[in-house]
């Protein structure tokens, strides 16, 4: 697609994470021709898949901020959004708990700011509650908040783009924007893949935003990023936490401290740690954070020492703080630049922006509707095609499923129980992602305790069926490739 | 639905080596309604990947390889009226024994008077032993490349470093040198080989390809695909020698660190299972804690060879066609310990009295000139004693007890 080809987008989203995916969905209610361009294999690829999954009430950050602002806000739309996407999801509620006397004050502070910035329902509750509350937390004293919950970060964001697309949005995968030009009041954005001309840009590409922003000429922002290593349970590890549960917040962790919260999947997440890191991409694990998660999450949780975990993971946040002023407060920053009228940028969203994700995104609608004309479609869709999962049906539904496609019968997964029709559908997404994370974040293949050990050559098989060749086939797109060629030929 | 308007006499679940010859097992001893349960289009289980020789020299008296071994097996059981289902996966067993059932044919229940759990096991991965470094495409564990490698006919890399010298890792590391792949040395933590002797020799030495004792991958590098390791020495707690690092570039990385039996259906069933050997616990008839549940093969310790968990798979369908008759041998059991050296002995129970049992077991640690003994842990007597010139953890073996055993025992190793 070149020049005079390329249609005008009234606007393009840069950056297909959680907060960009909002925006597209957002905007699809109104009569706008819109284009995500992601410049990795898949949505959600960056900080939104590294990240504990907590939608978060809103007590952590200083009252009147943009951070408190919109995570409250967010906080009540993502759980009727959610519903009505079809994400699976748990308000579980959460404790942040003072193992001392000495750490109350801590907890009374986070509450009158939670408290000043609306969150709703926040309780100092004493060593009992918290037992019954959570039977594996403890502490002397606890901050009770009832209205946090849980949430798949990966499956929210593709529900997102899911419902834009079915709106009409399109959306491009592996696109970078590698320059960006302007001519006759119009964004020209140079991809490999061609130009794409735009009348509004919208740059939410998370940890690049602020050298997506300097392609525009905004030299405004420098993101420093921070990595966070995880560990996940086995869900066997015969332990079954309720609710999330957070230490006091050190003072000099740039974090929230190592937590451990629950999946939706019963599994239980250590972490994150946070160390500044040279290079955006950098996501080692290392022995010495590994022994210190295992140790924060025992200290807090004495049931954890020795659990078997089946893997890790990194994330990497996009702070806005130089790591030399840890203690230093960064809000978020959303703002149509004066020198480019009509590029909004949205940097530095760390958390809690997965929850301030949907009210961002409405935040984002409001700016670009003073200089725009908006209007609302009459056919607006807010939900998306529906997933089931085999492991989620009851006997007769499996029965029913399996009578009426056969691949329903064919289980691809032994760990998670996926059948190959979820394969199938994963792999005939509407954004052509067709790696193998790209799978196994829509239908957990390879999530469980033998990592891929079975899954991966059924898939492997059906995406060759598929039309992917052999040496197509990769982890995560790019050079991640799994083969060269065929033993023989 | 309702309850299973289905039964049969005695359900395998599983149809490699172990669950082929449980099938035949029970049908032979006289069971009715035989099920044999296989998640592959085919069955044979593992034994469909391992292509190379050595299978049979017990049970068929020559050496044959893994699908010829299958075969033999297969042959057997299609001659005999079970009813044999591929692509079909177990995915639930209720302590009262009714399966849940996925195969493209449709999803049912059925109630088995007994069961045989034949499942095999699975590998230790990446993450249980938590290799730190970057996440790239080209890690794999040994039995996965295996697969690709020999079923899916892929080219899993150019270039490889394999950690740990379990059986499957020394077969792969020949199968990929003979494929051209540059096998760049295989690491193992412990100060001995995990894998048999004559692999060590036949797959590593024969090719020319190092085996470094004592020695671990510490890091993985390489953002999309992996382009080298580093592997350093450990101490005696295991733990990696500063200073001894050293970078060996590769774009692959095999793991042959473990296995582990498949018991996600035995938990659901509520079988109780041995720390020891990540199985069930069984008495001598290899029934487990739940009454008519069977054990056999690779779901039940890790094997050495196939034939031996062909072995026990006759064995357990033998009994579970037996319960599924009505017959029911009780009574107070005793327990069978591990003493020294001795890494687990099995069966865990056995019923007060009973004589001729054999015991396998597996030791700790290599030992030249040792005498196993099993004994009496009130009396004290010498139950059976056997002497070997060698033993290795990576050789199962066993001892019989001709005495009838009436109080618990403990097998122990004395150099």
């Amino acid at each position: 697609m070149h020049g005079a080809e390329s249609p005008v987008y009234d606007v393009v989203v840069i950056g297909g994470g959680v907060v960009g995916c909002a925006i597209l969905r957002e905007l699809s209610r109104y009569d706008l021709r819109l284009l995500l361009l992601e410049r990795e294999t898949d949505l959600a690829e960056g900080i939104t898949k590294g990240n504990s999954g907590v939608i978060h009430a809103g007590f952590n950050v200083p009252a009147r901020s943009l951070k408190a602002r919109t995570n409250v806000a967010g906080l009540g739309i993502i759980y009727p959004l959610a519903s009505t996407l079809g994400v699976p999801h748990r308000m579980t509620g959460k404790l942040v708990v003072a193992l001392t006397d000495e750490d109350r004050p801590r907890l009374e502070q986070l509450k009158a700011e939670g408290d000043r910035s609306g969150v709703p329902g926040l309780e100092i509750v004493d060593e009992a509650a918290i037992r019954r509350l959570e039977p594996l937390a403890r502490g002397q004293w606890a901050l009770y908040s009832p209205r946090t919950g849980i949430i798949s970060p990966y499956e929210f964001t593709i529900a997102l783009a899911e419902c834009a697309a079915q709106n009409g949005a399109e959306v491009r995968l592996e696109t970078p924007v590698e320059a960006v030009g302007f001519e006759a009041g119009l964004f020209h954005l140079s991809t490999p893949h061609g130009t794409f001309a735009a009348r509004r840009v919208v740059n939410s590409a998370g940890l690049f935003s602020d050298e997506v922003a300097r392609l525009a000429g905004i030299d405004d922002y420098r993101i420093f990023p921070y990595r966070g290593e995880y560990l996940i349970t086995d869900k066997d590890c015969g332990l079954r936490l309720g609710m999330p549960v957070y230490p006091v917040p050190p003072r000099h962790d740039p974090g929230l401290g190592i937590h451990v919260t629950p999946t939706l999947e019963c599994n239980i997440l250590l972490g994150p740690s946070a160390e500044p890191v040279g290079d955006k991409r950098d996501q080692a694990s290392t022995r010495e954070v590994t022994a210190r998660l295992k140790a924060e999450a025992a200290s807090l949780m004495p049931e954890l020492a020795g659990v078997p975990f089946i893997h890790s993971y990194t994330g990497i946040r996009p702070k806005l703080v130089d790591p030399s002023g840890k203690d230093a407060f960064a809000d978020f920053i959303v703002e149509e630049s004066p020198r480019r009228p009509g590029w909004i940028s949205l940097v530095g969203i760390e958390s809690p922006g997965l929850t301030a994700a949907p009210a961002l995104a409405e935040m984002v609608v409001a700016m670009l509707g003073v200089r725009m004309n908006l209007a609302m479609k009459s056919d607006f869709l807010p939900e998306r095609p529906r997933h089931p999962r085999f492991a989620a049906l009851g006997d007769k539904e499996r029965a029913v499923r399996v009578a009426g496609d056969a691949d329903w019968g064919e289980m691809v997964c032994r760990c998670e129980q996926v059948s190959r029709a979820e394969v199938v559908a994963a792999l005939r997404n509407p954004f052509g992602a067709r790696t193998l994370d790209a799978v196994k974040r829509r239908t957990r293949c390879g999530m469980g305790r033998c990592q891929g050990g079975f899954c991966t050559p059924r898939i492997v098989e059906i995406l060759q069926g598929e039309g992917v060749p052999a040496d197509r086939i990769t982890k995560r797109g790019g050079g991640s490739r799994l083969f060269y060629g065929r033993i023989k030929e | 639905m309702k309850g299973p308007v289905e039964t049969c006499d005695v359900a395998v679940i599983g149809g490699g080596p172990a669950g082929l010859a449980a099938a035949l097992g029970a049908r032979r001893a006289g069971a009715g309604k035989v099920l044999l349960l296989e998640r592959e289009k085919t069955l044979g289980g593992i034994l469909n990947q391992c292509v190379h020789d050595g299978f049979g020299l017990f049970l068929y008296k020559e050496t044959i390889s893994g699908p010829e071994y299958a075969e033999r097996l297969i042959e057997d059981v299609v001659r005999e009226p079970i009813q044999v289902e591929t692509g079909a996966m177990v995915l639930d067993l209720s302590p009262d024994r009714v399966l849940r059932i996925n195969a493209r044919e449709g999803f049912r229940l059925v109630q088995a008077r007994a069961v045989v759990l034949a499942m095999g096991c699975r590998e230790r991965t990446r993450d249980m032993i938590e290799i730190p470094g970057t996440r790239p495409a080209g890690v794999f564990t040994a039995g996965l490349a295996q697969n690709l490698v020999n079923l899916q006919n892929l080219r899993i890399g150019r270039k490889t470093v394999i950690l740990g010298s379990g059986d499957i890792g020394l077969i792969m590391a020949r199968r990929l040198a003979f494929e051209g792949v540059a096998v760049k040395g295989v690491f193992e933590i412990m100060p001995w080989p995990g894998g048999l002797e004559r692999n060590v020799r036949q797959c590593l030495m024969d090719f020319g390809i190092p085996l470094e004792l004592g020695a671990t991958v510490v890091e993985i590098r390489g953002r999309d695909r992996v382009e080298s390791v580093v592997v350093a020495k450990v101490d005696e707690a295991l733990a990696p020698v500063a200073g001894t690092e050293r970078v060996i570039p590769c774009d692959t990385l095999l793991l042959s660190v473990g296995l582990i039996p498949e018991n996600e259906l035995s938990k659901r069933a509520g079988v109780e299972l041995s720390p020891l050997t990540g199985g069930a616990v069984v008495d001598e008839t290899l029934m487990t804690s739940v009454p008519g549940v069977f054990s056999c093969g690779n779901v039940l310790h890790i094997h050495d060879v196939a034939d031996w968990a062909s072995y026990e798979g006759f064995a357990a369908g033998e009994m579970a066609a037996r319960h599924a008759a009505g017959d029911r041998a009780g009574g107070a059991t005793v327990r069978v310990s591990a003493g020294a050296n001795v890494k687990y002995a099995l069966p865990q129970l056995v019923t007060a009295g009973t004589a001729g049992v054999e015991l396998s077991f597996r030791v700790r640690r290599p030992a030249r000139d040792v005498r196993i003994e099993v004994t009496g842990r009130t009396s004290g007597r010498v139950l059976a004693r056997r002497k070997f010139p060698r033993l290795l953890p990576s050789e199962l073996q066993k001892i019989k007890v001709q005495a009838a055993i009436d109080e618990d025992i403990e097998v122990a190793g004395h150099e």
